[in-house]
């Protein structure tokens, strides 16, 4: 590699935006195979909510996976256990929720998604030193631990709370649609977004303006190196599993208040999503992450509207040409 | 002990143990002739090879897979497809098994070739995917498959039930076409377990071992990891799909729940983590161990539940209803995988060198 | 002159190899130590060891009077060790900045300390907010350095710096690495190059299969052509 001169100036880096596209091009492509522009703002819309939802449960496990070299088969336990908390906060103040008032709802529900994300967080607490400090640098017993937890949690739910669907109603005020034009915007769909693109520039900030978050970053490329230079980043393991927990349960409350039901088995059938997004954007990647949401939700959206019967088996068929095109996901963050 | 191709099971409790399973599974329909005992006796055979191949993979060459059910599901369903619209005939068997395991040996194929692509995490991530399109692949080819119903059918006259081989008179218990079909079943899985033991044990074996410690130094001693990789999932994937048919011939159906679901998945998962991984005489262990208490611990825990009830204890009434068994079996399993993680034959094992 | 580092009867094993084989060695305080050996003589794993970055099996290790061969790799850098590795290990999404704020675990960085440094890589002022990732090998190398050397540290483990580097970049390493001497830093600097061991080495180890095959003061080895020849297997002249 020839060196460079002194007066020289460094090219300026290549932001790699093509993955960026992606969800651009995809959602243009999609206009005129689905015809009715009103069609496809909903379907855009419904896209970018569920897009929102499935990131904030993936960004937890995208991060962990990244720093902590661990995968937790069992994130899905923190989805459901976050939905069945905020039930006991929903349901004793039914009256609150069913009020049409906007602040009395969201005053109920703001409590409801703490508490969820919290008791979520504790789980992690449990899980990760219980399940995954054990077997630390395991791979495969640290699959199988997991999923160990994963059918304990399960059951633990269906004991404690019964086998049965408990339905969860949107809060009133949430209900319908904004109509602008002939197009209809649901109203939750919408928080959903403000929800995901809050959560999404909160991590981004922490990862990039605070020393913590630059632990993280320099952590996920070289954990090694990191303790070499002092830091004792195995605590900050614990305290990232916990806050990706914490986030798993939140994306749990929301996708109750989405489906208006929660059951234990919801972990298990989100769990399989949120792996093809984790794969797809490129374990330890923020970014990666967000896209492979966006992408993974579009095509369930469009897919389904388009050709209802194939909708899983589309994620699948994205996740292979993504990684033949790239092999270790859109952005590949990690060394390893 | 070429039987056993020099694998024997090198602790006299195991040995006991695997002595006593055994001999109660070949005399299964004379001493317990109940259409329950016959069905878990049944169980216990296919499982034990299903798991003995999932062992291979596990255990021998340490990859994760969450999508071997689909193998077996797909020997299922090749079976009972075939004798559905080709009616009940030996022809008809013979061409199910003709397209349902070459067709699980071309996926596993392509499963694996895929596999060295990408790393170990990323494998068993995406074998969950797989497995899991699949399974919606097989509910919405309803035309194929029979959808959610799944797909019923006749046997060939020489193993139904009605066919009366042996009178009662003979051995006090009447020895018909269903007789006939277990003792298939039982011979044909007991023949593949004998072959994967045959196969661990070869040099093939020992390289997938090698594989299984430290699949770069494998490489770098020459030996060629796709290859060995390639074939064990293949050769796994046969055994599974071998099992699913007979499965299939068993219950005269197949269907998403009995074949498919994600639950079997970890009903293999358990039998192979706590009977053990790596010995193949774990998968009989595991699976004998596993189906019993599916069926019968049950009973006990219903019990149990009923005088927690009865005491006016909190949450344990929940905890220990019969139908919370698999949370118990969990908490079985997490403590296999991290104190006695050669399960129970490695423990068995380990209390034989113990004493010598 | 006292010892800063001692290292007694230090075997290490990876898996299931043996690769030290009962270390023996002393480095003294405010001089440079270099530790010389072919490839695969166990130079970076006596490093890596000494870090904790892979723990000693056997053997005690001691740092300033502290006993170091049990404590984990932050605790031992935050005794005062800084450590260069061999592939250093820049932290590619993070700026230069951002890289030298990490090394900085005392405090802010030190503007007076970084005028030192830039004086030496001026590069590293040029990119101060570029992505490490972007900077060429003999930038990250000046990088990795200057993570080692913003705060003064009592050791300092340097591990091949000087490998595949353009001529001109090695002048300044050991420009940089004279000054640091003078400054009263203790450096282990394990190096390839004799011809630049032996510009700036005071004393001089030798490894061979995990051993330490020789020990003394690199004047005398430099003076000593036929111990050269049979010690590093080459001659001055043909490492040039």
């Amino acid at each position: 590699m020839t060196e460079l001169a002194a007066s020289d100036a460094l090219p300026k880096p290549k932001r790699d935006l093509l993955p960026v596209l992606l969800p651009v091009i995809l959602a243009l492509a999609m206009a005129p195979l689905i015809g009715s522009g009103s069609s496809w703002v909903t379907l855009t819309v419904a896209s970018l909510a569920m897009g929102m939802m499935i990131f904030i449960m993936a960004s937890g496990l995208t991060l962990v996976f990244g720093l902590m070299d661990v995968l937790n088969f069992g994130h899905g336990a923190f989805i459901a256990v976050g939905a069945y908390i905020a039930t006991l906060v929903l349901l004793p103040l039914a009256a609150w929720v069913q009020a049409d008032s906007l602040w009395l709802n969201l005053a109920v529900l703001a409590p409801a998604a703490l508490a969820a994300m919290a008791v979520s967080g504790a789980l992690g607490l449990v899980v990760e030193r219980v399940l995954i400090l054990p077997v630390y640098g395991q791979h495969l017993k640290q699959i199988l631990m997991t999923t160990g937890g994963l059918i304990v949690a399960e059951q633990a739910l269906y004991a404690l709370w019964g086998p049965q669907i408990i339905p969860l109603p949107l809060p009133t005020s949430l209900r319908g649609s904004f109509i602008i034009g002939d197009v209809a915007i649901s109203k939750y769909r919408l928080l959903a977004m403000l929800v995901g693109l809050a959560v999404f520039l909160s991590i981004q900030l922490v990862l990039n303006r605070t020393k913590i978050g630059l632990l993280i970053r320099a952590g996920v490329e070289n954990r090694e190196m990191v303790e070499a230079l002092g830091y004792r980043i195995r605590r900050l393991f614990l305290g990232v599993f916990m806050v990706g927990s914490g986030l798993a349960g939140l994306g749990g409350i929301m996708w109750a208040l989405y489906r208006e039901q929660v059951h234990a088995s919801m972990g298990n059938d989100l769990t399989v999503l949120v792996f093809i997004v984790v794969i797809i954007g490129g374990l330890g990647s923020i970014g990666g992450c967000f896209i492979g949401a966006l992408l993974v939700a579009m095509v369930a959206n469009y897919g389904g509207f388009l050709v209802p019967k194939l909708a899983l088996v589309s994620n699948i068929l994205l996740m292979v040409a993504i990684l033949m095109w790239r092999p270790r996901g859109l952005y590949a963050v990690t060394s390893r | 002990m070429m039987i056993l191709s020099g694998d024997p099971p090198r602790s006299r409790a195991l040995s006991i143990l695997l002595i006593v399973i055994i001999a109660a599974l070949a005399v299964a329909p004379f001493v317990f002739p109940g259409a329950k005992a016959m069905n878990v006796a049944t169980k216990i055979c296919i499982f034990a090879a299903l798991v003995a191949s999932y062992d291979l993979l596990l255990g021998y060459t340490g990859s994760v897979s969450f999508a071997h059910t689909m193998f077996y599901g797909i020997g299922s369903y090749a079976i009972a497809i075939a004798l559905y619209s080709m009616g009940p005939t030996w022809t008809a068997v013979a061409t199910g098994l003709a397209i349902g395991l070459p067709l699980a040996a071309l996926l596993a194929l392509c499963i694996g070739l895929f596999s060295l692509r990408v790393e170990a995490i990323f494998f068993a991530m995406i074998t969950l995917a797989v497995a899991s399109a699949f399974l919606v692949l097989a509910s919405q080819l309803s035309w194929l498959t029979g959808g959610e119903d799944g797909r019923s059918f006749q046997l060939p006259e020489l193993l139904r039930p009605g066919t009366i081989l042996i009178p009662k008179d003979w051995f006090g218990v009447t020895i018909n076409g269903r007789t006939l079909t277990y003792y298939i079943i039982f011979v044909a899985c007991a023949a593949m377990i004998l072959a994967l033991l045959r196969v661990v044990n070869s040099p093939f074996g020992r390289v997938l071992q090698a594989v299984r410690e430290n699949r770069f130094r494998a490489e770098a001693l020459g030996y060629r990891t796709v290859f060995h990789l390639t074939y064990a999932n293949c050769l796994a994937a046969l055994v599974a799909a071998s099992a699913g048919a007979l499965n299939a011939l068993w219950l005269r159906y197949a269907g998403p729940d009995t074949s498919l679901s994600f639950s079997i998945m970890l009903d293999i998962l358990l039998m192979v983590v706590i009977g053990g991984m790596g010995t193949m005489y774990g998968a009989i262990i595991g699976a004998a161990i596993f189906i019993l208490a599916q069926n019968y611990l049950q009973a006990l825990m219903s019990v149990a539940s009923n005088a927690a009830a009865d005491a006016g204890l909190p949450l344990l009434p929940g905890l220990l209803h019969p139908d919370r068994w698999l949370l118990w079996l969990g908490l079985l399993f997490i403590a296999s995988v991290y104190f006695f993680p050669t399960g129970i034959v490695g423990r068995l094992r380990a209390g034989a060198r113990q004493s010598t | 002159m006292s010892e800063l580092l001692t290292l007694d009867g230090v075997h290490t094993h990876i898996g299931r190899y043996h690769i030290l084989h009962g270390v023996d060695f002393g480095v003294a305080e405010g001089q440079t130590t270099m530790l010389l050996g072919r490839n695969g003589a166990g130079k970076t794993t006596t490093l890596r060891t000494i870090m904790g970055l892979w723990p000693a099996s056997a053997g005690q290790i001691t740092l300033a009077g502290q006993r170091i061969e049990q404590r984990a790799t932050p605790d031992i850098a935050t005794l005062g060790v800084g450590y260069v590795p061999e592939s250093m290990a820049v932290f590619s999404d993070l700026t230069v900045k951002e890289n030298l704020i990490l090394a900085a675990r005392d405090g802010p960085l030190d503007d007076t300390r970084l005028e030192w440094i830039f004086g030496f890589f001026p590069a590293l002022k040029r990119f101060w907010l570029s992505r490490a990732g972007s900077l060429s090998g003999g930038q990250k190398q000046m990088l990795s350095i200057a993570r080692a050397i913003v705060e003064p540290r009592k050791l300092l483990l340097i591990d091949e710096p000087t490998k595949g580097l353009a001529p001109a970049i090695i002048v300044a390493l050991i420009e940089c690495f004279a000054e640091i001497k003078r400054r009263g830093a203790t450096i282990l600097l394990v190096e390839q190059n004799f011809h630049v061991a032996q510009q700036i080495g005071d004393a001089v180890l030798v490894m061979d299969n995990g051993r330490i095959v020789h020990r003394g003061d690199m004047a005398a080895l430099a003076s000593d052509v036929a111990l050269q020849e049979r010690l590093l297997g080459l001659s001055l002249e043909a490492h040039q």
